[in-house]
């Protein structure tokens, strides 16, 4: 017999007392986890260009600086304890959360081939019934050209993919996602 | 590495719905990009080493003393698409307090708020999949979404269960409540039945005896192969 998974329903406004509460969640890889320190800076905007006050909630879940998840799918396995993986924060009133962690490396395809680095984005928010998947990909990376998902999203909106850095701090990237509109951000149905 | 089925038509709601207005600006317009499963999506983040502390799936011992309202226990099992138990889940819940208000700081709505009331709790399911919580009865409350616009009683539940397509955020509903065939957030399922799986069932074998009401409520949540990789803690 098969079960029809349940309905998704809005987050609503109101979550944060119950989901976004600890600020720490706010860091994917603890000092002394191996790879290249980043931020991700992110911006949430609507259909007018307004951003997302307080009512939204982006989750991250990536691999570690080797390409590696820390979930027993992946048998290699990552047993420094250092890497969690996994983000969670609500964007402010200006629609903004920045997040530490390490650049992930290149994780592989089904059919064999290298992943470029990238970082999975789940957002929930007021107005949205069910949660949006994204990825945050690094502009100029060079393993972009070769990567299998990045291939599947139409030339002219891949660029609403890319993570840019940030002119004055090298060390952060920017990321908007956008839900409407010219630059609306590619949204993947999973 | 197997894919996850995809989920069937009609069980989800659609993003653009016209009778839920905040959907109006925020729902995608281009169509979504089917995505393959990859170890990217069918891994995802794991909480059982979460420590949960001992009151966390009892909101009315949150505080010295106890919160005003209806005390109700909901309880109920965590499912994968065959029917067997999700190990280890981790769920969050949250709501409205009995008299429909919210500890939030941008609920503006005229209800008191209860000192001794949060209204955050959390819960792992044991080895079966099973949960139980211990709350108050929200209280239905108005929202502007349109004329005379008012929500239907529900606590919000967030899930975690194997990978990152299992992740669920959800509401769920009490039986007979007269709100729920005006609410457009349930109207954006299109299925009925889906619609009708939200709503909790009163069950008397959950209800204890001078001391409060049961509710079931049984969450499925995606995936076909259960992975029972991490026991849940003690």
């Amino acid at each position: 017999m098969s079960y029809i998974p349940t309905a998704s329903q809005t987050a609503g406004p109101f979550f944060n007392f119950g989901l976004t509460a600890n600020p720490g969640l706010g860091n994917l890889a603890a000092a002394g986890a191996e790879g290249e320190r980043i931020r991700l800076a992110f911006r949430v905007i609507d259909g007018d260009g307004a951003p997302t006050p307080g009512d939204a909630m982006i989750e991250l879940w990536q691999a570690d600086s080797i390409g590696r998840y820390p979930h027993p799918l992946d048998a290699r396995g990552n047993e420094t304890g250092r890497f969690h993986g996994f983000g969670r924060l609500e964007t402010d009133l200006n629609g903004c959360c920045t997040f530490e962690t390490v650049k992930p490396g290149r994780v592989a395809s089904p059919d064999g081939s290298l992943q470029a680095p990238h970082i999975n984005v789940v957002l929930f928010a007021r107005g949205l019934l069910k949660h949006l998947h994204t990825r945050v990909y690094f502009e100029s990376d060079p393993a972009n050209t070769q990567d299998s998902v990045l291939a599947l999203v139409p030339e002219e909106r891949r660029a609403t993919l890319l993570a840019r850095h940030d002119e004055d701090d090298p060390a952060t990237w920017r990321f908007d996602v956008v839900l409407q509109g010219d630059r609306e951000t590619v949204f993947f149905d999973v | 590495m197997i894919e996850y089925p995809r989920t069937p038509p009609g069980t989800q709601p659609a993003y653009f719905h016209e009778a839920y207005r905040a959907t109006h600006r925020r729902a995608p317009r281009q169509p979504l990009i089917c995505l393959p499963h990859t170890l990217s999506e069918l891994s995802g983040p794991l909480y059982g080493h979460n420590p949960i502390g001992e009151t966390d799936n009892d909101l009315t011992r949150h505080f010295p003393d106890p919160p005003q309202g209806e005390r109700i226990i909901v309880a109920g099992r965590v499912l994968d698409e065959d029917g067997r138990g999700v190990p280890g889940a981790l769920i969050e819940i949250w709501q409205a307090n009995a008299a429909g208000r919210y500890r939030h700081s941008r609920d503006n709505h005229l209800a008191p708020l209860d000192p001794n009331f949060r209204g955050a709790g959390r819960a792992l399911t044991d080895a079966q999949g099973n949960y139980r919580f211990t709350t108050i009865k929200p209280g239905a409350y108005p929202w502007r979404n349109h004329d005379n616009a008012w929500r239907p009683a529900h606590i919000h539940f967030s899930l975690f269960g194997s990978g990152l397509l299992s992740r669920l955020v959800t509401q769920m509903y009490f039986p007979n409540d007269p709100l729920i065939p005006l609410d457009p957030m349930l109207s954006a399922i299109p299925d009925r039945e889906a619609r009708q799986r939200l709503v909790s069932s009163f069950d008397l074998s959950i209800t204890e005896p001078e001391w409060a009401l049961g509710y079931r409520f049984d969450i499925v949540l995606r995936g076909r192969r259960c992975t029972p990789f991490e026991e849940p803690q003690p």
